[in-house]
């Protein structure tokens, strides 16, 4: 990841889950994270984009973070959430997400990056692993996971 | 003194007086005669010498102020207006256009002095002097200085129609008895002067150190309390010269003129039928008094006002004893009222703003409305709440259109630079052409107005360039030599229709079959198959140019898909229509408003989609034993048309749980004067809704224009039925 958000040397990342595995996005980006509300299905376009949803009163689309990454379809539960992200010279998306756990900071030592390997294709949305005492947490890449604006 | 928060007025009046320059020379070339024109084109360079010497503009001011010199000669019949004239004097436009673009981007104008060009102007001028000294040697004229100039031109003389008290008089005819001089002045402050009572005050000061004001009409107190429109009079009791009292007053910035002469107490009489001849050939933008103590302000814009402001220059005692000429005063005021503008330029920014919250504000009528419906129960409380809500309806939609018009401006502040492109582009290119514009008060909304002006040039410059024949093949083919190009624009339901035509040679789909193979766009098998409709289209793809030879003014290929980008991004669409040796046309479709539309919602399957109003024709109950089959296709027969059927459902992959032999909802759209029918499970109803953008990362869905709140909160989507038909 390019400029992390530290404090300090540490960096804050929201804990999320997708299935069993732990995911950690990078604070800076969030904006918002919302329970799932209705969401008003697009046609003819990539089956990831699930849709859009009415954000106060703006249109915001909503990506399935699982079919991007080739996991098993989302199933909407209580605790799913959609979390909303805006990176710098784009507009809002939504990412909808199993479960939204903690905030945890991590140093710059806690991070160690990992070695691509093209073969698997979810290393390519990872940014680095963190180490904290829950276990080991992905970081994710959003600039591989947010689709790019054509 | 610190201009600088008069940049953006000076801007804009600027741009506003170099464009009906450029109409103005353009239809001076037609007619070289027209006083008119001569006159009005002389006080748009008079104006902008005004403001840019204000502003601290000194190039532009010499360059404008020698313009002006040129026009006051002609105007005065001294230079004949000549084909290499109007070349220069769109030469200088083009270096005002430098001057002002650069005062735009730095506050500052550069450093382009233009000298050839002033060079050039002072030769016609110097051609044009020595019939001058013959033919106007009455003239107190003294070459150089801009406000002597004048002084015979905007010869507005009131001084000469005061009428004095018993009082007054009694002093004057004392002052005489001593052995001084009474004289009568009359000063124009200049149309773009924004404190005008603080340079009248300047004026009363330097006339009053050699001399002592004994009338001023308006009152002081009015003219302090800036109560005048343009100019005031002053009878003023002096032992100094005429020529020194004129100086001092001159010597006040932001004054355009005063004139004066000896006053003597029978002037009051010799008004009404003098007033008329002298005022004739006065340009300036001259107030219309109905008394003598009350000058009320006319309209100030830049409308053409040599001919109105002639006549009714009357002051009272003049409108008094002469009948005729107050009949001619058509535009005469009520007395006694202050200076009030009647326009109020407002940033575009504010507009917007006030757009979104009346926006939101419909999205919350709306909820208010299905949120009544939902709670209806038929009791008489929300009866009386259902009427409450629907005067809620009217007034918002009351306030959307207000909001709406108050953003729409005509199309003309773009079109009308065009017929000066096209001349500059006939005279480049060697072909004679006429461009004919039509419907220019046709109104937009003002960011589609302001992004619309490129791809119309665009298009333009391809007619003239690759669409009309050189002269000798035109001849050769029948045709009359001098090509036209049209420019029509037409308001159509809730679109506005930009057509663009010409005479010329039309399309040849051929050579762009040709062309787009050896580009390599679509292989041979490809166009082999392909309908002249798409060969056309092929236009439109990046890169594609066929005229043979590139040219300054078309050519590079990079025109047409541009247009076709711009134009959708402001939600419109292009179409051409061409026939080979007859000519094209190029339609743009626009959407009157970008915000709010009033759309018919529709059920297909579980969900809700909007389909504008403005492309509904018609709502059909359709049996499905109507519906027949033409190559494979399904149509329907409706009051002989034939019309293709489209399932929603279908194409927006929905299933539709409606049993297929009940009777299918047809909505038949149009698109310019094609049909379809849109299948459709069920119509809810007509419904205002907000346009909102669906961002940036669904963008591949062609069939959806946008996507709209419901009064419910949820997003339901906008169909774009012209990509459907």
């Amino acid at each position: 990841m390019d400029e992390l958000k530290t404090i300090g040397d540490t960096t804050q990342f929201i804990v999320i889950k997708l299935g069993d595995e732990q995911y950690g996005i990078n604070i800076k980006y969030i904006d918002n994270i919302v329970r799932m509300p209705h969401i008003t299905r697009v046609p003819k376009v990539d089956p990831y984009l699930k849709g859009v949803i009415n954000l106060r009163g703006e249109v915001v689309p909503v990506m399935s973070i699982r079919i991007k990454m080739g996991l098993p379809e989302d199933e909407f539960t209580k605790s799913s959430r959609i979390i909303i992200i805006k990176l710098e010279t784009q507009g809002y998306i939504g990412i909808i997400v199993d479960e939204v756990k903690e905030v945890v900071t991590l140093d710059a030592s806690q991070i160690e990056k990992v070695s691509y390997d093209s073969k698997d294709e979810k290393g390519n949305f990872i940014s680095g692993v963190g180490k904290c005492e829950d276990g080991l947490i992905s970081l994710l890449d959003l600039n591989m996971v947010v689709p790019e604006v054509s | 003194m610190d201009v600088s928060q008069y940049l953006e007025i000076f801007l804009d009046e600027t741009n506003e007086h170099l464009q009906n320059l450029n109409t103005q020379i353009l239809s001076l070339e037609q007619e070289p005669d027209n006083m008119d024109t001569i006159n009005e084109i002389f006080r748009a360079a008079h104006s902008l010498k005004g403001m840019a010497g204000t502003m601290g503009y000194k190039r532009m001011q010499n360059l404008t102020h020698d313009m002006e010199n040129v026009f006051s000669e002609v105007r005065n019949g001294n230079i004949t207006v000549k084909a290499n004239m109007i070349d220069i004097l769109f030469q200088c436009l083009d270096a005002l256009e430098e001057y002002n673009s650069n005062i735009r981007d730095s506050a500052d104008e550069g450093t382009n002095d233009n000298e050839p060009l002033i060079k050039q102007l002072n030769e016609i001028l110097n051609g044009g002097s020595a019939a001058k000294e013959e033919a106007a040697p009455a003239k107190e004229r003294t070459d150089g200085s801009a406000p002597q100039q004048e002084s015979d031109e905007v010869a507005d003389e009131k001084w000469k129609d005061v009428k004095l008290g018993e009082s007054e008089k009694l002093v004057l005819s004392e002052a005489v008895s001593q052995g001084k001089n009474v004289y009568g002045l009359t000063v124009t402050v200049q149309e773009s002067c924004i404190l005008k009572a603080a340079r009248a005050f300047l004026v009363f000061k330097a006339v009053e150190e050699s001399g002592e004001i004994v009338y001023s009409n308006p009152s002081t107190q009015d003219i302090e309390d800036e109560k005048f429109d343009l100019d005031f009079t002053l009878i003023v009791v002096t032992d100094d010269t005429l020529e020194n009292i004129l100086t001092a007053a001159r010597a006040v910035s932001e004054i355009e003129n005063v004139v004066g002469g000896v006053y003597t107490v029978k002037n009051v009489h010799a008004s009404a039928e003098t007033k008329e001849s002298e005022t004739e050939t006065d340009s300036a933008p001259e107030p219309e008094n109905s008394t003598e103590t009350a000058p009320v302000k006319a309209e100030s814009d830049n409308k053409p006002v040599a001919a109105e402001t002639t006549a009714p220059a009357n002051a009272g005692s003049s409108v008094q004893q002469a009948a005729p000429a107050a009949s001619k005063n058509e535009k005469k005021q009520p007395a006694g009222k202050p200076v009030v503008n009647r326009t109020v330029r407002v940033d575009i920014e504010k507009l917007d703003t006030l757009m979104n919250l009346v926006s939101e504000l419909i999205i919350a009528k709306n909820s208010l409305v299905s949120a009544s419906t939902n709670t209806n129960t038929g009791n008489g409380a929300n009866n009386e709440v259902n009427e409450q809500i629907e005067y809620l309806e009217s007034v918002t939609t009351l306030l959307h259109e207000s909001v709406m018009k108050v953003r729409m401006v005509p199309i003309e502040s773009i079109v009308t630079k065009f017929p000066r492109m096209i001349r500059d582009i006939s005279k480049k290119l060697d072909k004679k052409m006429e461009l004919y514009m039509s419907g220019e008060e046709t109104e937009l909304d003002r960011t589609v107005v302001d992004e619309i002006g490129d791809p119309l040039m665009h298009l333009l410059r391809n007619s003239a360039d690759h669409g009309l024949e050189s002269n000798e093949l035109r001849k050769e083919r029948g045709k009359p030599e001098v090509g036209s190009i049209f420019l029509d624009a037409y308001q159509d339901g809730n679109n506005v229709v930009i057509e663009v035509r010409d005479d010329g040679n039309g399309i040849d789909t051929e050579s762009v079959k040709n062309k787009a193979i050896e580009r390599g766009v679509i292989t041979e098998e490809q166009a082999a198959n392909m309908s002249e409709k798409e060969i056309i289209g092929l236009l439109f793809n990046a890169g594609f140019s066929t005229a043979k030879t590139v040219s300054d003014i078309s050519g590079r290929g990079v025109g047409l898909d541009v247009v076709k980008s711009k134009i959708e991004a402001l939600s419109g669409e292009i179409e051409v229509k061409s026939k080979l040796g007859e000519g094209s046309t190029w339609i743009i479709r626009l959407p009157l408003t970008l915000a709010i539309i009033q759309a018919l919602m529709v059920v297909v399957g579980d969900e809700k989609y909007a389909i504008s109003l403005g492309s509904i024709q018609t709502l059909e109950d359709i049996s499905p034993s109507d519906v027949q089959l033409v190559q494979n296709k399904e149509v329907i027969r409706l009051r002989g048309d034939v019309i293709p059927v489209i399932r929603l459902s279908e194409i927006l992959d929905i299933k539709s749980d409606k049993d297929p032999n009940e009777n299918l909802v047809v909505v038949i759209v149009k698109k310019g004067d094609r049909l379809a029918g849109l299948v459709v499970d069920e119509l809810i109803g007509q419904q205002e809704i907000v346009i909102k953008s669906m961002g940036k990362y669904i963008n591949k869905c062609k069939i959806i224009s946008g996507a709209t709140i419901l009064g419910d909160g949820e997003v339901a989507l906008i169909l774009d039925t012209n990509s459907l038909i």
